[in-house]
């Protein structure tokens, strides 16, 4: 997965960031950054497994809270993060308990 | 202050940006700015000092110190002669609810030269647990210990209503059936001409749902209070001054102690603003008078920190 991730970050530049989207939510090590009070990616598909690190980027805190209690963080802000590693397979939506419009979701394959 | 700080009262939230004093007399409320306190010491009223979003934890480009601003708002309200009756934090002492955050906004609360300090919750302070720290601080003497509560001063009758307690769906407040019975109760044996002041964390007006800038379910509180010939609504969480008027009603913000956040629609979201030091302490602290029209003028001051 690593090697498919380096190859298309050759890639041109608006192909890339597409693609690196796609490749990168496979890799070992896959980030879900928080900005503008957004999750991105929105969503994130990963194999059993994973370990998945959220990092707030807003001078706002805000955190990663299941929807249904499986994992919650606690307040983030200032380039705080949390990990998260997801042992079985299939969809886990989470949302910012501080602002409860920001959804999005993991897949676990 | 022995007294207050036995009680707990000062514990609490910080509150950013803003101080604004007010004064009522003969049930027409009015306000000055801090630091000018020989302007309205209205003959045989009193006055009261509004804090609000205090956010301590905040670092940011707007401001390195939100702990910091909230002592210098302190040391403005202790400058005040006479001093102002009680003090209410209209929510957001906290930042992220940080271990400890509680703590220092408690003890540079104590520094205040009120009788009291009135609290009510802002969803910075609950988001993590429900509001279980918050109301094992400050839901004693509140209505079953939920954080509600009202009370007289001087023939002026104060609410203060917990909206964030409810923080789901698209983000907006909401005070629950529940709250909204306790008032209808509340205020029944009230005469018409009794002055009311309610006092919430997320405005109880529709200032701009898109960033639930609102309370979803605050139009049925409001309907009991149509009878009243003075109500103002104070409210914190925009951290910034906006004003409305509808009939005896008169909606007001508070600007923050710590950082301003953009007008409504003006940015692609909310929160704080990212600007420099010197720009923001004046969005903390731009003064402004409104006078209201009608049989009880409402002027509202805000003064700033820089």
């Amino acid at each position: 997965m690593k090697q498919r991730a380096t190859v298309v970050g050759l890639m041109g530049a608006g192909i890339t960031a597409l693609l690196i989207g796609v490749h990168a939510e496979a890799a070992k090590a896959p980030t879900v950054g928080i900005e503008h009070f957004t999750y991105a990616p929105a969503t994130l598909t990963v194999s059993v497994g994973t370990r998945v690190t959220w990092v707030n980027h807003d001078e706002e805190p805000h955190t990663v809270t299941s929807a249904t209690g499986a994992f919650a963080s606690s307040g983030l802000v200032n380039e705080d993060s949390f990990a998260q590693t997801f042992g079985k397979p299939g969809t886990y939506q989470y949302f910012c308990a501080l602002h409860p419009h920001m959804k999005a979701t993991v897949v676990v394959r | 202050m022995d007294r207050i700080d036995r009680r707990g009262f000062l514990e609490c939230m910080a509150w950013a940006g803003t101080g604004v004093v007010w004064a009522a007399a003969g049930g027409v409320l009015s306000s000055r700015p801090i630091g000018r306190a020989e302007a309205a010491a209205a003959a045989g009223g009193f006055s009261f000092v509004q804090i609000s979003d205090t956010h301590v934890g905040f670092k940011g480009e707007a401001n390195k110190d939100a702990a910091a601003t909230l002592q210098q708002v302190v040391d403005r309200v202790n400058a005040l002669r006479p001093a102002p009756a009680f003090v209410l934090h209209t929510g957001d002492q906290t930042h992220g609810q940080k271990a400890g955050a509680f703590d220092t906004v408690a003890e540079i609360l104590k520094g205040v030269r009120a009788e009291r300090v009135f609290y009510v919750p802002g969803e910075h302070d609950v988001f993590l647990d429900g509001g279980r720290e918050y109301l094992s601080r400050y839901g004693q003497g509140t209505v079953g210990g939920r954080g509600w509560q009202s009370f007289d001063y001087q023939g002026t009758h104060f609410v203060g209503l917990v909206n964030v307690l409810r923080y789901k769906g698209e983000g907006m407040g909401s005070l629950g059936d529940e709250q909204i019975e306790w008032l209808e109760k509340d205020l029944t044996p009230l005469s018409s001409s009794t002055p009311l002041v309610i006092f919430a964390h997320v405005p109880l007006w529709a200032v701009y749902p898109k960033w639930g800038w609102t309370t979803e379910d605050a139009g049925r509180a409001l309907g009991y209070l149509q009878r009243f010939g003075s109500v103002t609504v104070l409210n914190g969480h925009v951290h910034q001054v906006l004003r409305k008027v509808e009939g005896a009603i008169s909606f007001h913000t508070a600007m923050s102690t710590a950082f301003p956040q953009p007008a409504p629609g003006s940015a692609p979201a909310p929160g704080p603003m990212k600007i420099p030091e010197t720009e923001a302490r004046r969005m903390i602290g731009v003064t402004d008078v409104t006078y209201v029209p009608g049989t009880h003028p409402l002027a509202v001051v805000d003064s700033t920190l820089g």
